[in-house]
Order: structure tokens, then sequence, then C-alpha cells
């Protein structure tokens, strides 16, 4: 065991990923010498040498499209994309032809990728540095979408995906990439894709969270728990596909049911959490599920993003006004 | 200023003799035999012997067989939607030559003639033409991509391609085309830019067929033609007469020589004419003449290359018995596919992923309660 971050976890996946399998390749905008810009590839490079390990050149179109290419000849890419608001170059070539190569060719060819890139607001950053796009990405048929939420998920998740034979977007809380530390096996493990997990058991009320906003739901039961609340608290860990079991079971005990996601809220993974409510869980529920969402907005910059993030004190405020309906 | 050099003539150490000769910047285009048949161009007439251009003649002939027919069927309407590549054949069946069993082939749309070369049945063809996904599942042809639809999109998976190959040290070289209103497209720039910097075994082809439907290349770009855009990615690029066949051939062979050798990618735009419509569903007569059309006919590379071989003295045998012959083949391939099994409704699902989500499942199990509930009202 050692103490990680999420940086130094992902970094472990794919040391320990390039190390047995010598068809993983890493690539993406200063993935190589610099080990990008949050270091989540540093050193391995200098370990891996530049054929596997490297900087390409900018164009999140190309980086995606090749690696495409790459997928269906006989390797394992992993690329990078730099930030959330620069991954949209690349969407042509992840709706139409990565998602899809599967299904067009018949299963003759399969695209065993994943297209990492860090996602999230709180950083104070410049524009298209806070963004949460992963409905965007769990919309589209072909894919599957992965958010860890902890140095340990991180790498086990990592490890799964890049095991996966079709294609995965792995997106990275940037905001807790090193701000969480926890004992991380060094070993090599891996964790399925689309199974979520309970945090915290409780009997008054289900959160379902990912990500960065994990952290914030965890302060928040602390508070609940002072205010005599019991919480359940369920990581998704994938948001494509989306563990229905596990969020059904959970708001058939306690009958209420809160979501907290960092994006804005009109369509997105929480319209969906919605709808497991309403189809899994109708009869038990006993008070209207609510979102805790992102403002349908763009994310303001520094000065005005705490009041778009979502804070602990909102999701208690919200988890007491469920309770007590 | 006095630190701008004018721009130097780049020279492409060898094998690319051709590509030094046509330089694109000067607008020069590579043709070994003019439209009568006549060899213009003596020292660069590639060296083939009978047996070769009487097969490929005659893998031209039943290209257009099966594109003809194709179009006749989708005017029956026993097939949907089909983009004819009627005159381009010489540019494909050049390349097929050349192209082996382990190298790829990353198509585009129009591209019926390489991939038949390559090994794909007619009837798979017809199959993906009449709607079924099946006919992308290529039985007998090894390392070819489905054909891509999103313009452009493709030239950028035989870059990542051409990485495998490097990186796996294979003896295997990517064969990618594209059509003259692809190269405005960003993919192409990307892909050719990769393809510089990684320096991939892959062989670009410009099928400039002077229109991306119904715009003409010369709303298309402002470039003197498209061949010199590869330039500005530092890999050698040469404009050739696609209609003509031993230029094609000479080009290809050179541009395969060169890229199997490890010297990086190679970009051809093959300037020909698309003589039939976009697809089944355009109609030229909006936007283009009778004129032009005949104007263009001279060129027809069937044509040229029958009258270099009626002139030295290449026959084909009794070439109207041969094409009915493939009438029946191909007719034969085209009832097979219209007597495919039907579309179950497994197919819809099970290729999306290799490991299914439940949710998937759950669909097709709603679905096929509601098909017993219909059965069961019948």
């Amino acid at each position: 065991m050692s103490v990680m971050t999420i940086v130094q976890a992902i970094n472990n996946a794919l040391d320990i990923k390039l190390e047995e399998d010598k068809t993983v390749v890493i690539y993406g905008e200063d993935t190589g010498k610099e080990g990008g810009v949050f270091r989540v590839t540093e050193g391995l490079q200098k370990k891996y040498g530049v054929e596997r390990v490297f900087d390409s050149p900018l164009a999140e179109s190309a980086i995606v499209g090749a690696g495409l290419g790459m997928a269906l000849s006989g390797l394992r890419p992993v690329v990078e994309l730099q930030f959330d608001g620069f991954t949209y170059p690349a969407f042509n070539q992840i709706i139409s032809n990565v998602s899809r190569m599967h299904n067009r060719s018949r299963g003759m060819y399969n695209v065993p990728m994943v297209i990492r890139f860090p996602y999230g607001g709180g950083i104070n950053a410049l524009e298209h540095h806070s963004e949460s796009p992963e409905a965007l990405y769990a919309h589209i048929p072909g894919i599957k979408v992965v958010i860890p939420s902890t140095p340990h998920d991180a790498k086990g998740l990592l490890i799964a995906a890049i095991e996966s034979d079709d294609p995965v977007i792995f997106m990275e809380p940037k905001r807790i990439y090193r701000a969480i530390k926890q004992e991380v096996a060094d070993e090599k493990f891996s964790i399925p894709l689309g199974k979520a997990k309970v945090l915290n058991e409780g009997t008054d009320v289900t959160v379902v969270a990912f990500g960065a906003m994990i952290r914030e739901c965890q302060k928040a039961i602390v508070m609940a728990k002072e205010a005599g609340i019991s919480v359940e608290l369920i990581d998704l860990r994938t948001i494509y596909p989306i563990d229905k079991e596990t969020i059904a079971e959970s708001i058939k005990k306690t009958g209420r049911f809160v979501i907290v996601a960092e994006a804005p809220e009109s369509f997105s993974v929480g319209a969906e959490l919605m709808a497991i409510a309403n189809e899994e869980a109708f009869l038990y529920l006993e008070a209207p599920p609510k979102r805790i969402m992102g403002f349908d907005t763009i994310v303001p910059l520094a000065k005005g993003e705490p009041m778009y993030m979502i804070t602990p004190d909102r999701i208690f405020y919200e988890i007491e006004r469920t309770v007590k309906f | 200023m006095n630190n701008v050099k004018t721009l130097e003539k780049i020279t492409y150490k060898q094998p690319t003799m051709l590509f030094d000769q046509f330089d694109p910047r000067e607008d020069k285009i590579l043709r070994i035999i003019d439209n009568d048949g006549e060899v213009i161009n003596k020292e660069l007439m590639p060296d083939l012997d009978d047996e070769i251009l009487i097969k490929s003649y005659k893998s031209m002939l039943f290209a257009r067989t099966v594109d003809q027919m194709a179009v006749s069927y989708q005017r029956q309407g026993r097939m949907y939607t089909y983009p004819p590549i009627l005159g381009q054949e010489a540019i494909q069946i050049a390349a097929g030559l050349i192209i082996r069993e382990d190298d790829w082939l990353a198509p585009a749309f129009r591209e019926m003639a390489i991939m038949l070369a390559k090994g794909v049945t007619p009837k798979e063809i017809f199959l993906y033409y009449m709607g079924n996904e099946q006919g992308s599942k290529f039985s007998k042809a090894n390392h070819v991509l489905p054909i891509c639809v999103p313009i452009g999109s493709q030239l950028l998976h035989a870059t990542g391609i051409g990485y495998s190959i490097n990186y796996q040290h294979k003896d295997e070289v990517v064969f990618t085309y594209v059509g003259d209103g692809g190269t405005s497209e960003g993919d192409f720039s990307e892909a050719l830019n990769f393809a510089g910097v990684w320096k991939v075994p892959v062989i670009y082809t410009i099928q400039n067929n002077q229109y991306a439907i119904s715009v003409s290349v010369k709303n298309q770009t402002k470039s003197v033609n498209l061949a010199v855009k590869s330039l500005a990615f530092g890999i050698p690029g040469i404009k050739v007469d696609g209609n003509d066949f031993f230029a094609m051939y000479a080009a290809y062979k050179e541009a395969f020589d060169y890229a199997r050798a490890g010297n990086g990618a190679i970009l051809i735009e093959a300037l020909t004419y698309r003589k039939g419509a976009h697809t089944t569903s355009d109609d030229p007569s909006k936007y283009r003449t009778k004129e032009e059309e005949l104007e263009w006919d001279k060129t027809d590379p069937l044509v040229r290359l029958k009258k270099y071989m009626d002139k030295n003295g290449i026959w084909v045998e009794n070439e109207e018995a041969l094409i009915e012959e493939y009438k029946l083949e191909v007719d034969k391939q085209f009832t097979e596919a219209e007597n495919f099994t039907p579309y179950p409704l497994d197919d819809i699902f099970q290729y999306m992923y290799v490991d299914m989500p439940d949710v998937l499942k759950r669909q097709k199990t709603d679905y096929e309660q509601f098909q017993n509930w219909k059965e069961s009202r019948k």
C-alpha cells in the first residue's frame, strides 16, 4: 500500500498497464516530456520511451481519430485531451467513428481505446477549463463513461477502462486531483465498469453523486448527521452504463432521493437519475426527488464561480427539505 | 526581410523521382498516355506485361458493370441510395494492382473498385446499400475498414493505423481516400500534419472528381491544385491524371515504395471526373452542363486504356460476351444479397458493445414483448 493522490493513482495505473502490455501507448498535448499539464503522465516517457509515451501535435480531432486507427490495428491507445472544454473538436470523431466502428463493422473491429481528460470546476480557471460534459458523452451509444472520485477508484477503474474492448471516456475530477490522499494497493487491481458504490449506508435519504461532488456530499452528510438525518451516499463511478439496480434499491429503502452534480441541470445525468427513480422506484417515493446541479449557464469565471459551485451547506439544505417534505 | 528565403525546391531523396519531376507548385501533372491512348511520356511508362494490362482492364470493366448495375437496381427500387464511381475506375484499379493482402484500406464512400480489388464482394456492397450493415463485415477482405461517411474523418484513422504499423515494425502500407471537397475539412489537414510528424506509411489519395455534390472544386480552394497542400505538411505530393491508368500505376508504385521503405506519408491528387451523380438522389444537370460532361467523356479511363491496348495489339477476347458474363455474375450476387437472412432484432443491439450493457438488453426485451403482443393480435 502507498498513500496516493488521484494524479498519482492514475499515473500508477498507466505505469502498470504500460509495463505489462506492450500494445498500450499514451499521447496527447504535452503528455510526453512534460507529463501533461497536470503531470498525470509524469516520468512515463522516461521509463517507456518516446514511441510509447509522447507529445502529439495540437489537434484534438486528430488525437482521437488517429487513436481510433491505432485501436483498429492492434494497439490500446490511452489518449489525453487537455481540458473538458477542449474535447469538442474531437466530438465528431467520438460520436461518428469511435463509438460506432464496432457496430459499423458488425464486430469485425473492436475499439479498445481510452480518452482521458480532466473535468469540472472549482479551480478558479479560465473559460473552457471548468466544464462537466459527461451527459454529452454518456448520450452517445457505443461508448462508456467513467468518473472516479478517489485515488483507489481512479486506479482500479482506469485499469478496467484500458482493458475494456469498448471505447471508454475517462473523466478525471481535476479539483480533487491532489486534494485527496488515500492508501492504494501497489499491485494491479481493477474495478468493474458499470457498478456504483454505496459509500455510506443510511435510511432517510439516498444521495447520488460522482467525481468531485462526492467530497462535498461527505461534508454535507456530517451536517445531516448532526441534524439527525441518516444519509445513504452512492458514488456512480460509471456514468454509462449506469448502475440502475444499486440506485433503485437504495431509493426503495429510503423513499427519498437527492442528486448532486456540477453539470447544467437540464437534460443531464441528473435527468437520467430522475428517470430511474420514476421507472424503478415510483411507488416507493415519499417526496419529490431533488436535483442539486449546475445552473443552465456557462460556469462563471472565478468571481462568480463560488455561487455556481455546489457547496456542502447547499446539499445539506436540500437534503433537509427533502426529508422534511 | 533579407533572411526570408524564397521557397526552395524540396527534393525527396530516392525513390521519389516522379514526385521531384512533377512539382505541384508549378501545377505539373503526371500523364503517360493521351486521350487517344498514345504514349506521350515513354520514359515513365511502367513496365507492365500484357497479361497484367488485360487483367486490369477486365477489373475496371467488372467494377464498371457492378457500378452501373447498382444504379439500375436502385432505380428499380431494389436498393437504397448509392454513390456511383463511374469514371474513377483507373485510380482504384491501379492502386488495386499494388495493394497487398495485409495492406490497409481506409475508404470514404466512392472506393468500390479498390474495395473489390481488396476482396470485398459485390454481394457485400449490395447488401450494405440495401440497408444491412452485415455488408460491411467483409468475409474475404483483410484490413479493409467499412466505408466512412463523415467527410475526411477516415484520413485520421489511416494516420493512426500508420503509427501502429511503425510501432509494430510491420511491413504494411495504408491506402486512404478523400474527395476534393474533403480537402477543406479540418481532419484532412490534421491527418496530413500528424502523418508528417509521425512519418507514417500512408498513401493519401484525393480523388479530385471536380465536384463535392454540386460545388465545383474551383469554389473549394484558392490553392493552385490540391496536391500542393502536402508541401505545407512537409510530405511529397503529386498531381496525376487520374483517368490515365499508367500514370496512376506509376504514381502508386513510387508512393508505395517510398512509404514502405520508411520515408513516410505521401499525397496523390488524382484528377478525374465523376461521370455519374453524387449519389442516386442527386441530379447533376442542376449544376453542370452537358458540354462539360462530353468534354470529360473524352478522357474516360476505360476508353483510353482500351485505345492503348488496341494500338499495341493487346486484345481482350470477346468483350461483349465478357460483359454479359459479368452481368450474370453481378446479378447472381445481387440476388444472393436480396435473399440474405432477414435483419434480426438482435443485430441492432449486439454490435454496439463488446460487453453489452444491461440497458440495451432491457430495451430489446421490451421490444420483443411488443412484438409478441402484436403477433398475438393477428
